[in-house]
């Protein structure tokens, strides 16, 4: 064994145990903050804390027996982090239950019941990324018509003035949450194939390489999507999403600016025909200039919100000793101004690191990766979290205008949790693959990798 | 609840909180250096003679060298006692040619178990073994030509 890996030179470690290590260390960041909200808002260690705290702990010790028995190389430090993010979230949106007599918490437990096992029959049954290949038109076919459900007259439901919901008998959920990955497993595939005509045809203008007129095909198309997103769902955020996604893996798989500078340059022009024809994206960006202006109305959740973190200050106001509950949907969209109030301006920093270190392995397995197909579907998965993590942090901090995203992990909502830990399975299969020590030369990676050596020279 | 638990549990709190990510960070730190030979490691970690694991039985027959055949470094030679050989332009190979079609690093050869492999290395213009081009480790018997650029090699007793 040890003379096979050393015949590649190196090996990455399986450090399975580096990760059941920072799992433990995981849980006491969920169980310790369920226990710091009992004892904050009731004054006693909540009675239920052993069952919860059981059952929190036994969906991660699953998740590590499930990685450990089919992706053993996989990278140690993704999963604890997300389960840390998990835990915490549960045990915010527990806080906030508590103040509104809701029980959201309860059924995010579900939802992350529901994630976990998808997360474990993923990594089962998705023994090697590169089959997902195969599906780039479908899964593209089939995030098209996720995304058009919720438009049809009889399961789609408007919420909250976005109109991203479908209806399906008892519960709802949004669609676009699972377009999402959908959509990065269709650019993968179709960049993998189409990188060497977006990459070098075109011509010089200035300092840019601009790409040429009959290649903006694909990226026309993405952008007609995202301003039907914009226009008919009214949902800034997942426009913003999807386009950035595209644009993101296009740039990394041609290594051309150019492709950043059209794509900015239609996404502005867009934002800006929005901004000047829909009142929605007009109130939205009012109230991120001008969030006190009209405090009881469109400025109330970012006011609240601001007010909240000032109030949290450095180190925060401690579980139950603030009021994040007077911010508006502070379980889902805000739930980072809750923290920001709890646990202050160094428990934010913490979420943002581990945000930061989920992204870094996700470009890490994109990285190490052999093939290019999994090098662009793990960069663009790091990204999407990215953009995710940027959009709803932005806006909820006033850096950018609110939009109408998860946070991913933290935020209460089926849909985004189930298709973030199928994120976080797809990310944990690649860099399983890609740390592997024996590379498992089948004939269909010959292709790509044949594509990616530069030119032969012919000898004699 | 007092005022000082409550700052206590909320500081205890935020140190889980980031003891959590300090070992986090600490665990990517030390995967960067997983990346090693293995062989290196066990020396290291038993810290016994390097010589006491690696000390297979030489079989009668089996080969000794790598030997250039042709090429403008012809009759160049290197042990395979110090398997893996790393074959290229670069100042690290051990075998190093002047061969303009050889990438810095292009190829190595290691063995496993009895058995001798080629691999390539992500070179440019490709290791050849017979008129094939490798793309995976490929096995090497005695006399077998390897061709790397414009020069051939070859296992030697």
């Amino acid at each position: 064994m040890t003379q096979q890996n050393s015949f590649l030179g190196f090996v990455h470690r399986r450090r399975r145990g580096a990760e059941l290590f920072l799992l433990i260390l995981a849980l006491f960041v969920g169980i310790g903050a369920y226990a710091a909200v009992g004892l904050g808002v009731e004054g006693e260690v909540p009675a239920d804390i052993i069952g919860y705290g059981g059952w929190l702990a036994a969906l991660t010790i699953a998740c590590h027996v499930v990685v450990r028995l089919t992706a053993p190389y996989a990278d140690p430090v993704l999963l604890p982090v997300v389960a840390a993010l998990n835990g915490l979230g549960l045990a915010v949106i527990h806080r906030l239950d508590l103040a509104d007599g809701t029980t959201f918490a309860r059924q995010q437990l579900v939802w992350m019941t529901i994630g976990v096992s998808l997360f474990a029959l993923t990594l089962i049954f998705l023994r090697d990324h590169r089959v997902l290949q195969r599906f780039t038109y479908t899964s593209g076919l089939a995030a098209i018509v996720l995304l058009l459900m919720p438009m049809l007259p009889f399961i789609g439901v408007q919420k909250n003035g976005a109109r991203i919901w479908i209806n399906l008998g008892p519960v709802g959920m949004q669609p676009g949450e699972v377009a999402k990955v959908l959509l990065v497993v269709a650019f993968a595939g179709y960049l993998v194939l189409h990188r060497d005509a977006l990459a070098l045809a075109g011509r010089r203008l200035v300092f840019v390489d601009l790409p040429r007129g009959r290649d903006l095909g694909p990226i026309l198309m993405m952008w007609l999507l995202s301003l039907c997103i914009l226009v008919f769902q009214r949902d800034l955020g997942s426009s913003l999403l999807f386009f950035g996604i595209f644009l993101t893996m296009l740039y990394v798989a041609t290594e051309r600016p150019g492709w950043l500078v059209v794509g900015a340059s239609m996404f502005l022009a867009g934002a800006f025909l929005g901004y000047k024809a829909f009142s929605h994206v007009q109130v939205r960006v009012d109230a991120w200039l001008h969030p006190f202006d009209d405090f009881y109305g469109s400025g109330n959740q970012i006011g609240e919100s601001l007010f909240g973190m000032a109030w949290g200050g450095l180190l925060g106001r401690g579980f139950g000793q603030g009021s994040p509950s007077r911010i508006p949907f502070a379980e889902s969209d805000f739930i980072m101004g809750a923290i920001g109030e709890e646990l202050g301006l160094t428990g934010v920093m913490a979420v943002i690191v581990l945000y930061g270190l989920i992204v870094e392995r996700g470009l890490r397995a994109a990285l190490v990766c052999r093939d290019a197909f999994g090098k662009l579907m793990a960069c663009g998965l790091a990204c999407v979290l990215a953009l995710q993590v940027f959009v709803v942090i932005g806006g909820v901090t006033r850096l950018i205008p609110l939009t109408g995203l998860t946070t991913p992990f933290l935020s209460y909502g089926g849909s985004s949790l189930v298709a973030n830990w199928v994120i976080i399975a797809l990310l944990l299969r690649i860099s399983d693959q890609a740390r592997r020590p024996v590379p498992d030369l089948s004939q269909d990676s010959d292709e790509t990798s044949d594509a990616e050596t530069t030119q032969v020279v012919s000898l004699r | 609840m007092s005022e000082l638990t409550l700052f206590l549990i909320r500081f205890a709190y935020l140190a889980i909180l980031w003891i959590f990510v300090l070992s986090a960070i600490s665990v990517i730190r030390t995967d960067m250096f997983g990346a090693r030979l293995p062989a290196g490691a066990n020396r290291q970690a038993n810290g016994r003679a390097p010589k006491a694991p690696k000390a297979p039985p030489r079989r009668r027959g089996s080969p000794t060298h790598v030997a250039v055949v042709e090429g403008s470094n012809a009759g160049e030679r290197a042990d395979l006692a110090q398997a893996p050989i790393l074959i290229g332009r670069g100042p690290d190979a051990a075998i190093r040619l002047d061969d303009d079609y050889v990438s810095t690093r292009h190829a190595r050869i290691a063995a496993s178990g009895e058995q001798w492999f080629v691999e390539d290395l992500g070179s440019t213009n490709g290791t050849y073994v017979g008129s094939a081009r490798i793309t995976q480790p490929t096995t090497l018997a005695l006399g077998t030509q390897v061709r790397i650029g414009k020069t051939v090699l070859e296992l030697r007793k």
